[in-house]
């Protein structure tokens, strides 16, 4: 395997041959905004945060799922893409109902993190204040879709690591919606194995463990992660975050 | 065109025209045949594929010894004067065939119905004849629909006797992959789905992937608003479609194709299937039309009522049987498609034109249109994408406000104008041509002032449009422009995916933005933030939907902004 040199907002970067573009800025030391990407599932460039500018291409670039040439010269702070992804943090919240203030991610949200990262201080798009409705049928999970991004972490994390695909995406547009089997109620979807790993992987608080306040919310998700990594080491057990 | 044959009518059972009622027409013409006592081979009354000018359905057209002649709009009751009419075959309609016999036609805008001078009073149906030698039929140049409005669609036979199949007979018998590649090369033949892509190269880029199984696809998904050309080729000569994925399949060394249509399509895809079990009927691609053990099957893929279905990787996507979700690109289909293998996709049309391009040459593709014309390049700015050129002819469907709705096909780098105001009339009741769509909801409008910009590639680009699919929408005076792109932006949030953030929320928040304008409500901060969001939507989107989804905005804002101001309430006075 080769390496690869690339520069990133002016610094030079090597990584291994067949490394992304985010991993590259990662290991730059740029915390490039991530939404639907999680370490251990198949990226899918749906967020369109990540987005870099690779010097003579046309448009940015998803970092996620572009893999990293010899000699690329990227940015990732001009001035463009910083509104951008601005603009995209605030179409998130105003396409749902995110209320910080009642919900049992806040504090540990990726959706809020990434509002204080890109600056967010309100949202200049006004609020569409979808009609939703939770489910709460499955015995120790609950699913509330007025917190969802539709990033898909659930639908991949259920279907590449518990290999139950339970969740899928139903419906199109803004009009897209989670569901579970048939679009049933969660609990009749006899698939469910209730091994937790979508709501492990949930950025925000759209699928929560029922016995979780806001205070006692403990996201893990670095899970998929280590399941990636134990599945390739054939080594089982919980040997801490993976080595970095 | 004429035969020596036996009189002859054919009856359009396109969709437009079977829609008009083509279908009890021709029955009762096959029943006033049999009531003249008139035998088939006397007076052959048969189904064809499109005649054209769809707005004036059912249309039937009679071949006889003296040339062909065109009536529209006739009822069953008429079909008795029509029978007549074919099977007398005399005296002055005769003329129309050819242009110099009537030369006061042509000036003083040659209405087709009311070709006056030959409305003889002896002549029922003088006033539903059509004239064959106005600008709509004369300056058409059919290559890719030179058969269609010829024969049936259903019948197998009449195809092969108009010559299909014998350039995938000779390809697959006398040509190697790399022969046939660099006949498409030298034809400059682009994506005739919009993007433009050259079309040999992709075909190049898929045949010289690492050794393996590759794939083919006709992109049958066209859902452009005011888009029927890839229907009107699918439903007149469905196996020239057929022809042209197979010869791309020995091209590229698949050995496995489908064809892609949109279920919004039923006439089309019964005549598809009719097309296939006729073929497989007589064993198959191989032994029936190569006479090798060739081993080609292509399959029927019915879509599911997705617009972005007709964006590549979707369409992959659904094939697949999954969710049409675009995905983002490299790996292009050209690298991974299906299942993971090689797979060239290509539009109906594109495909369509296969078969002359091989027949007569690429260079003799090449030399129609714009593509060797200096002026060609004037227009574009960028050098480097002036040069693919715009090369052969494109077919163009023309509806909207326009007098002669229907299907054309004219050589890329004519001007708007001529398809616009000659071949289509103008706008009706001879209000002013306002501006032209084209290019659907990824496309812009071209402005009545720039009517005579040609029709290619790169001069649509750069004023903000595209040459798009072919969809070609005339806008009359009343037309209000941000109500216009209201629409344009309606549809795209319909037919998001979903996928990804910028089209599935942006599309939302920039319609909201436009019923602003459409009311009469906005602000004039409202048009920065619609620019922002525009830019946005453009810049971040996964796939072209999202991409293109803010060009119809943009392409008003450029050319109408005064409209858009208009529709700013005046600002708040504080005194």
């Amino acid at each position: 395997m080769g390496v690869i040199t690339l520069s990133v907002n002016g610094a030079a970067v090597a990584v291994p041959s067949g490394a992304t573009l985010l991993a590259a800025c990662r290991s730059a030391g740029i915390a490039l905004p991530t939404l639907c990407y999680l370490e251990g599932l198949s990226p899918v460039g749906a967020c369109r945060l990540c987005l870099v500018e690779l010097e003579g291409a046309g448009r940015p670039l998803a970092a996620c799922v572009s893999e990293a040439a010899e000699g690329m010269v990227l940015r990732t702070d001009t001035p463009q893409l910083v509104n951008f992804r601005r603009m995209g943090v605030e179409l998130f919240f105003a396409e749902g109902n995110h209320v910080c203030a009642i919900c049992v991610a806040n504090g540990c949200c990726e959706l809020q993190d990434v509002a204080v990262a890109v600056g967010m201080d309100h949202s200049r798009f006004p609020y569409r204040y979808p009609q939703r409705s939770v489910d709460a049928s499955h015995p120790l999970f609950s699913l509330d879709p007025n917190r969802c991004i539709l990033c898909t972490r659930c639908v991949r994390a259920c279907d590449e690591l518990e290999g139950a695909h339970v969740w899928d995406v139903a419906e199109r547009g803004s009009h897209c919606r989670i569901v579970a089997g048939l679009d049933q109620p969660w609990a009749e979807v006899e698939a469910c194995t209730s091994c937790g790993q979508c709501v492990d992987a949930c950025p925000t608080g759209a699928l929560f463990r029922k016995d979780d306040t806001n205070v006692t919310s403990h996201p893990q998700r670095q899970r998929a992660a280590l399941l990636q990594e134990a599945r390739q080491r054939h080594s089982w057990r919980n040997q801490g975050p993976p080595p970095p | 065109m004429s035969k020596p044959a036996p009189a002859r009518l054919r009856c359009c059972d396109a969709s437009a025209c079977r829609n008009a009622g083509g279908l009890a027409l021709r029955q009762a013409l096959l029943a006033a045949r049999a009531a003249a006592g008139l035998q088939p081979t006397s007076l052959a009354i048969g189904a064809v594929g499109c005649l054209r000018l769809c707005g004036r359905g059912p249309l039937v057209a009679a071949d006889g010894p003296g040339g062909s002649r065109l009536w529209g709009g006739l009822s069953p009751e008429q079909a008795a004067l029509l029978v007549a009419a074919a099977w007398v075959d005399a005296d002055p309609p005769l003329a129309l065939a050819s242009p110099q016999a009537s030369p006061p036609a042509s000036p003083p805008t040659p209405v087709p119905p009311a070709s006056a001078p030959l409305a003889s009073s002896s002549d029922p149906l003088a006033s539903y004849r059509l004239d064959l030698s106005h600008p709509f039929f004369s300056l058409q140049q059919p290559v890719v629909l030179e058969h269609c409005g010829l024969i049936d669609p259903d019948c197998l036979d009449q195809a092969l006797a108009h010559g299909a199949y014998s350039q995938l007979r000779r390809c697959v018998r006398q040509l190697t992959p790399e022969a046939v590649r660099q006949e498409v090369r030298r034809s400059g033949l682009r994506g005739r789905g919009g993007a433009g892509y050259p079309t040999g190269l992709k075909w190049d880029t898929v045949a010289l992937q690492p050794p393996g199984p590759r794939l083919v696809v006709a992109n049958g998904d066209e859902g452009d608003p005011g888009a029927f050309m890839d229907r009107t080729v699918l439903e007149s000569d469905p196996h020239r479609l057929l022809e042209g994925l197979a010869i791309a399949a020995w091209a590229v060394g698949a050995e496995r194709g489908y064809v892609y249509v949109r279920a919004e399509y039923p006439l089309a895809i019964a005549r598809l299937r009719r097309a296939l079990d006729q073929i497989s009927q007589r064993g198959g691609f191989g032994v029936a039309f190569t006479g090798t053990p060739w081993p080609l099957r292509l399959e029927l893929r019915v879509g599911a009522g997705a617009y972005v279905c007709g964006e590549e990787t979707a369409l992959l996507q659904s094939i697949e049987g999954g969710r049409g979700t675009p995905r983002p690109r490299p790996p292009y289909p050209a690298q991974r498609g299906l299942g993971g293998a090689p797979t060239l996709i290509n539009n109906v049309e594109t495909l369509a034109a296969i078969p002359p391009i091989l027949r007569q040459g690429g260079d003799w593709y090449a030399a129609i249109g714009a593509g060797n014309q200096a002026s060609a390049d004037k227009p574009a700015s960028g050098a480097t994408t002036a040069t693919l050129g715009s090369r052969g002819t494109k077919v163009f469907s023309l509806s909207g406000a326009v007098v002669h709705t229907g299907v054309v096909e004219v050589p890329l780098g004519m001007p708007l104008r001529t398809v616009v105001e000659t071949m289509g009339g103008g706008v009706v009741g001879g209000a002013p041509v306002k501006a032209v769509q084209t290019g659907g909801p990824s496309g812009g409008c071209i402005p009545a002032a720039l009517l005579d910009t040609a029709l290619d590639y790169e001069a649509m680009a750069s004023l903000g449009s595209m040459l798009g699919s072919g969809g070609m929408v005339v806008l009359g005076p009343h037309t209000a422009m941000p109500e216009l792109a209201r629409y344009f932006m309606g549809f795209c949030v319909e037919e998001s995916c979903g996928k990804c953030l910028p089209c599935r929320a942006g599309t939302v928040q920039l319609a909201a933005l436009l019923d602003r304008f459409v009311a009469g409500q906005a602000e004039a901060a409202d048009l920065d933030r619609l620019e922002a969001l525009c830019a946005m939507v453009k810049a971040t989107s996964l796939c072209g939907l999202g991409q293109s989804a803010p060009n119809p905005v943009l392409a008003t804002l450029r050319h109408f902004r005064p409209e858009y101001l208009a529709a700013c309430r005046e600002e708040p006075r504080w005194a």
